[in-house]
């Protein structure tokens, strides 16, 4: 138990201080950079991602992963733009329910079939993949302006972009399961030691199962998001989204083995992953140093492999005092 | 070895479909062929689903083995762009100039076949050093060795008419395409050590049990760095193959989405994806059977993308027969 909290403890700091850093960097080094118009910018491109990492983050903390995340969300852009002439509200709907539709499948495969979710979710990535191109015929679909569909990714309420106010809620919503209730302590139970969990009389299958469903809707919702902020459901796109869900909720100090995660660790992982984006762009304006866009998923990757390997040196350290 | 005593009295279905169910669909797949597909039981036909399944093969073999350990690499994909990156750099002369052509193609192929299995070492360094899970280590080159193979060429297609070059993906001998030998070879050879060599064995062992392997005495730090080492090598054949076929290397598409065929392949192939047991020839069978699935029916006019939902059920379903064998 100690160890967990240490490790818990470092990671949850560690990148929140990296993302103070980050930001003070920014604002002494960039004009506009703690400006109205980029903040703004930042919080709505990066709400999907959020989203999808929320989901993320609670398969991981039961000891799984779900790969099919980014098809997933490119399926719900393209049912949502289908369904976006019957309303926003229809639309969003549509969205979602797709998303919990893979989510179901997969939540039936891993809890009821007892197929690794590896396996799993990498199968239902290639199929909900399928059906988003069949379902749009191999481009992207307009979605209805008339509609108001557009107003859920492109509009402000009270000042602060729509796509930041649902990821906002959602993960409100996401630390207040998993800290104040008893679905909550119990998937960091299954994920800490399943069978134990088990035979303690945890719901092990009902808990999995809920948290691939959950993700599959964020997905989905990320993919309505998607669809009315471009203007277009896109079912190529997402691809790579996992992976970036799974560097975020990494980044954030939640363990790939399960049994120990936060939520607000994982937000601060994906806008710290989201701000060293802007930083880069920032730094291009300047035209000091001039990085193409192809540093950037180099950067992306060197980040990665630090915070992992202080992530392992830290776990190994906290190992050791404790024997 | 003993699963062949196991199951000597009582024949389980789910035993039998987990050992044959592979080589019976790929079967199943021929003849339904052979009697519904027009002009299947031609060279043409063969010639064309060997060479699309070569990359595929040549991959999952490393991938084989670096699961057989209980790991999985992600990288693979990304090696292919990077060793793909390089070799046209280097015999077009972009690094330094070589003016035999012949030389210039065999350091070509080295260095970069070298380089790839060099970021593979990395892959394993990552996860015996530091015992960084798998998933984790190999998501690191994943990201950003894509990003390296652009940033390598800038982005840029390179195009190219090397016949000396392209023979790896384009020559044949005796009539064979040059890479299906190859692949037989990488397979041969990867077949002999798993079954035959204590190197081999040590792999299975530590993928069974990696405390016991290490307890008696098999250095499992040493096994691991060399089975990613290899992954990132044959990463490094297929991406030479790639760009010889294309006569052209793109760094944002040579192996795209190849971690997720390779694995699929190896999967259905009926090794297990969490350690312990692995077998070349059901990858190369799993391979086969994933590209003739596609084959028969994009040749019966069924679209890709519901080639994609099909390879999706076939997956999800090889993997539970071999389930439930396990279990039984």
């Amino acid at each position: 138990m100690n160890r967990v909290r240490l490790i818990k403890l470092a990671g949850s700091y560690g990148v929140v201080i990296a993302l103070i850093l980050l930001v003070l960097f920014g604002w002494a080094r960039y004009d506009y950079f703690l400006g109205f118009f980029n903040i703004t910018s930042v919080l709505r491109y990066n709400a999907m991602f959020a989203l999808v990492a929320l989901g993320m983050c609670f398969v991981i903390m039961t000891g799984g992963i779900d790969l099919s995340v980014g098809s997933t969300a490119a399926l719900g852009s393209v049912v949502a733009a289908l369904a976006s002439p019957y309303g926003a509200w229809t639309g969003l709907g549509a969205g979602v329910a797709a998303g919990l539709c893979v989510g179901l499948v997969n939540a039936g495969l891993i809890a009821g079939m007892r197929i690794m979710p590896f396996v799993a979710t990498l199968a239902t990535m290639l199929g909900a993949s399928g059906v988003a191109l069949l379902l749009a015929d191999n481009q992207s679909v307009s979605v209805s302006y008339e509609s108001g569909f557009t107003v859920i990714g492109q509009d402000n309420f009270l000042g602060f972009p729509i796509p930041a106010w649902i990821a906002m809620l959602a993960y409100l919503a996401g630390w207040v399961i998993l800290n104040f209730t008893s679905t909550g302590r119990g998937i960091l139970a299954v994920g800490g030691n399943e069978d134990a969990s088990r035979m303690m009389g945890l719901p092990a299958g009902r808990i999995k199962f809920l948290v691939y469903l959950a993700s599959g809707g964020l997905a989905g919702l990320a993919g309505v998001i998607l669809a009315s902020q471009f203007g277009a459901g896109q079912p190529i796109e997402g691809v790579g989204w996992e992976l970036f869900a799974i560097a975020a909720v990494v980044v954030g100090g939640t363990l790939l083995t399960g049994g120990v995660g936060s939520v607000g660790a994982t937000l601060a992982g994906v806008l710290l992953l989201g701000i060293l984006f802007n930083v880069l762009n920032f730094e291009n304006g300047k035209g000091w140093i001039s990085l193409s866009a192809y540093w950037q998923s180099v950067i992306r990757g060197i980040f990665l492999l630090i915070v992992v390997i202080i992530q392992a040196k830290l776990a190994s350290r906290v190992a050791g005092r404790e024997h | 070895m003993s699963n062949s005593t196991r199951s000597a009295n009582m024949v389980d279905p789910f035993d039998f479909l987990a050992r044959y169910g592979t080589l019976i669909a790929l079967a199943l797949l021929i003849i339904f062929n052979i009697a519904f597909t027009r002009n299947f039981a031609t060279m043409q036909t063969l010639n064309v689903n060997l060479t699309q399944v070569c990359t595929i093969v040549i991959v999952a073999v490393g991938m084989t083995l670096v699961i057989g350990t209980g790991g999985i690499d992600l990288s693979v994909g990304s090696l292919m762009a990077i060793s793909g990156a390089l070799a046209p750099m280097i015999f077009l002369g972009k690094i330094v100039p070589i003016d035999n052509i012949y030389l210039a193609v065999a350091v070509a192929m080295l260095a970069s076949i070298l380089v790839a299995g060099l970021f593979g070492l990395f892959n394993g360094w990552l996860v015996a050093h530091y015992r960084i899970q798998p998933i984790v280590a190999t998501l690191v080159l994943f990201i950003a060795g894509r990003g390296i193979a652009q940033v390598m060429t800038n982005g840029n297609l390179q195009t190219f008419r090397v016949p000396e070059f392209q023979f790896i993906g384009l020559g044949r001998v005796f009539g064979i395409p040059f890479q299906v030998i190859l692949m037989a070879a990488i397979v041969l050879v990867a077949y002999y050590v798993l079954k035959r060599t204590v190197f081999g064995r040590q792999i299975i062992a530590i993928g069974g049990n990696e405390r016991a392997a290490e307890l008696s005495g098999v250095a499992v730090s040493k096994v691991k760095l060399i089975v990613y080492a290899v992954s990132g090598l044959c990463a490094g054949v297929a991406g030479l193959i790639v760009i010889a076929i294309n006569s052209s290397s793109d760094a944002n598409l040579v192996g795209l989405g190849m971690e997720l065929d390779a694995i699929a392949a190896v999967a259905v192939g009926g090794t297990f994806l969490s350690g312990g047991k692995a077998t070349i020839i059901g990858t190369l069978l799993g391979a086969m059977t994933i590209q003739l699935v596609r084959y028969t029916l994009l040749a019966n006019g069924v679209p890709d993308a519901a080639a994609l939902v099909v390879k999706a059920a076939i997956i999800v379903l090889a993997v539970w027969i071999q389930q439930q064998g396990r279990q039984a």
